[in-house]
């Protein structure tokens, strides 16, 4: 099927100008002398200084990346442990109120989760600060690496792991060395995928947190809702270059790693 | 033995952090309001019995009398779906054209649907403030070339909640779409077309069938969270936006009055669950036949 029809070619025009031409927008105006975010008035990068010596927001920052590193690599583990539970860990009590537990947070509106998680935490006398972030931060994007690593476990080929067990592999000998790096790279982008749901959580930290945490979504939210600031223009810049590079450079990486999957697919042919 | 530590650890997790906290939501839903810390009454300390004894139903009756609360459930309802629709006749065009593409160019353009995915989500809709508003850049454009003579209004009015949810689950249509069209056999279309099809009506009879397990995961990907959806009504929505998501938050932080804001989450999660359970068979379907 290719052939490109001119309707087509407009289509993906169209739909990538409206994906892209607001962050371009946000990302040249990150840049504007004026305070006036949408009068052009020469090119300064005073903005990305005022950011950075404003302690509310590196302050943030540090709370906010605290979270995600923690919650990401709890929910790596856990989700991991699901997955291979719902893979492999055939019948047992309960199992579907397990997936349901599994699946319902993917498409579970935040500001139930958020209220849930709170009320749960008030109820208990938890009080509310980076841990009770962290706790429901783990538990929705658990799901999610869940969901990721259980779709290449589907598609992993079961007698690897059984020659293992039959060469005298223990159980977990045969998870930590056949298993684990078979499945190692959906067990990363779980990861990636766990830090930036958490990076960009509002509502869920908003309901969770204390007076002594602020993430960076909450700070950038108290500020957005009075309007456009060419300092939060200068943040998004960050993000999104942070964000870009870092997606450039895993789509690069995972092509070698298909590449040398594939040379070393055909050295092996050959020898033999 | 070890299986069942795999299988407790992450189970109790789950019950202890999402179904439990549901059933408090619940319980709390039938309490009433108070003057005290924690805001509602009765609580475990009254003792389990006494507890019990003292939830009603208040707060449901209560969400049935005021007519925000319908009326918001409602406009949350049909704004979702509207969005929906619009997602889907943006993203199916998008998706068709990806899966027509050379071999070649399909990595670099799913790569370019998957990134804005992984950009903030608060600061894509924040994009839009900019563009929207009396002297935004659309104003300004649409000033220029001569279409309109006078600015128009459309921050803070429905026009701009539509466009922002189309604009920040757009990736959503499109990927489940695409991966169906990408597994669509080519010759069946040429079948078609041999047979005395025209182009119109082979697509219409052979592709869109066929893609069609796409298009429903596409739309109910949309159409859930973007029923509950705070951060973009109260961002570019105006007064006149009711979003139940919106409602709740507001009754909880403004007026807090918890046992409200937890009857007003149990009603949409029971509202919920209809377009979930669809989803979940759609997408069992869809991994049986996979098989």
């Amino acid at each position: 099927m290719n052939r490109l029809s001119p309707f087509n070619v407009v289509s993906l025009t169209l739909g990538f100008v409206f994906l892209y031409v607001p962050m371009l927008i946000l990302v040249i105006y990150s840049f504007n002398a004026s305070k006036l975010v949408t009068v052009w008035a020469g090119f300064s990068t005073k903005w990305y200084g005022e950011l950075l010596s404003n302690d509310a927001f590196l302050d943030a920052a540090w709370v906010t990346l605290r979270v995600a590193v923690i919650s990401s690599t709890i929910a790596t583990v856990l989700g991991t442990m699901a997955a291979y539970v719902l893979v492999r860990g055939g019948r047992f009590f309960g199992r579907t109120l397990f997936s349901g537990m599994i699946y319902a947070p993917l498409v579970m509106p935040e500001v139930i989760t958020g209220l849930s998680l709170l009320l749960l935490f008030i109820g208990v006398g938890l009080d509310r600060g980076v841990l009770t972030i962290v706790l429901a931060h783990t538990t929705f994007s658990m799901c999610f690496v869940s969901v990721v690593v259980s779709s290449r476990l589907v598609t992993f080929d079961r007698s690897l792991e059984e020659a293992a067990l039959d060469l005298g592999a223990s159980a977990l000998q045969a998870f930590r060395l056949v298993t684990l790096p078979i499945i190692a790279p959906a067990v990363i982008s779980g990861w990636l995928l766990a830090f930036t749901l958490s990076l960009d959580d509002l509502v869920i930290a908003s309901f969770t947190s204390g007076p002594s945490a602020t993430t960076l979504p909450m700070k950038i939210w108290s500020s957005v809702r009075l309007g456009v600031s060419p300092e939060i223009n200068a943040l998004s810049t960050i993000l999104i270059g942070l964000v870009t590079i870092g997606v450039i450079a895993a789509s690069i990486g995972s092509k070698h790693a298909a590449l040398r999957a594939k040379r070393d697919e055909q050295a092996a042919a050959r020898a033999q | 033995m070890r299986r069942a530590v795999l299988i407790a650890v992450p189970y109790v997790w789950l019950l202890a952090l999402f179904l439990i906290p549901f059933a408090v939501v619940f319980k709390i839903s039938l309490s009433d309001i108070a003057l005290a810390i924690p805001p509602y009454t009765p609580t475990a300390k009254d003792g389990i019995w006494a507890m019990l004894s003292q939830l009603d139903f208040e707060n449901f009756v209560f969400l049935t009398e005021d007519d925000l609360y319908w009326k918001a459930y409602l406009s949350s309802l049909q704004i979702a779906f509207i969005s929906t629709v619009l997602t889907l006749l943006v993203g199916y065009p998008m998706a068709y054209a990806m899966a027509r593409a050379p071999e070649q160019w399909r990595a670099t353009l799913l790569m370019l649907v998957i990134l804005p995915f992984w950009t903030s989500f608060l600061i894509r809709v924040y994009a839009w403030v900019g563009i929207l508003s009396g002297e935004g850049f659309l104003n300004q454009f649409l000033l220029w070339i001569g279409i309109i003579d006078a600015p128009l209004t459309i921050l803070n009015t429905n026009t701009a909640v539509y466009i922002g949810i189309v604009y920040t689950y757009l990736p959503f249509m499109i990927l489940p779409i695409y991966s169906a069209l990408d597994r669509l056999d080519g010759s069946l279309i040429e079948a078609a077309e041999d047979l005395g099809c025209s182009r119109l009506k082979a697509f219409w009879l052979v592709t869109i069938p066929l893609s069609r397990n796409g298009i429903i995961a596409g739309c109910f990907l949309v159409f859930i969270p973007a029923l509950g959806e705070f951060v973009i009504p109260s961002l570019l929505g105006g007064s006149g936006t009711l979003m139940i998501g919106k409602v709740l938050f507001e009754e909880f932080f403004s007026n807090r009055d918890w046992p409200v804001a937890s009857a007003v989450a149990v009603i949409l999660l029971l509202i919920l669950i209809i377009p979930i359970v669809l989803f979940q068979r759609n997408e069992q379907r869809q991994a049986e036949a996979e098989q």
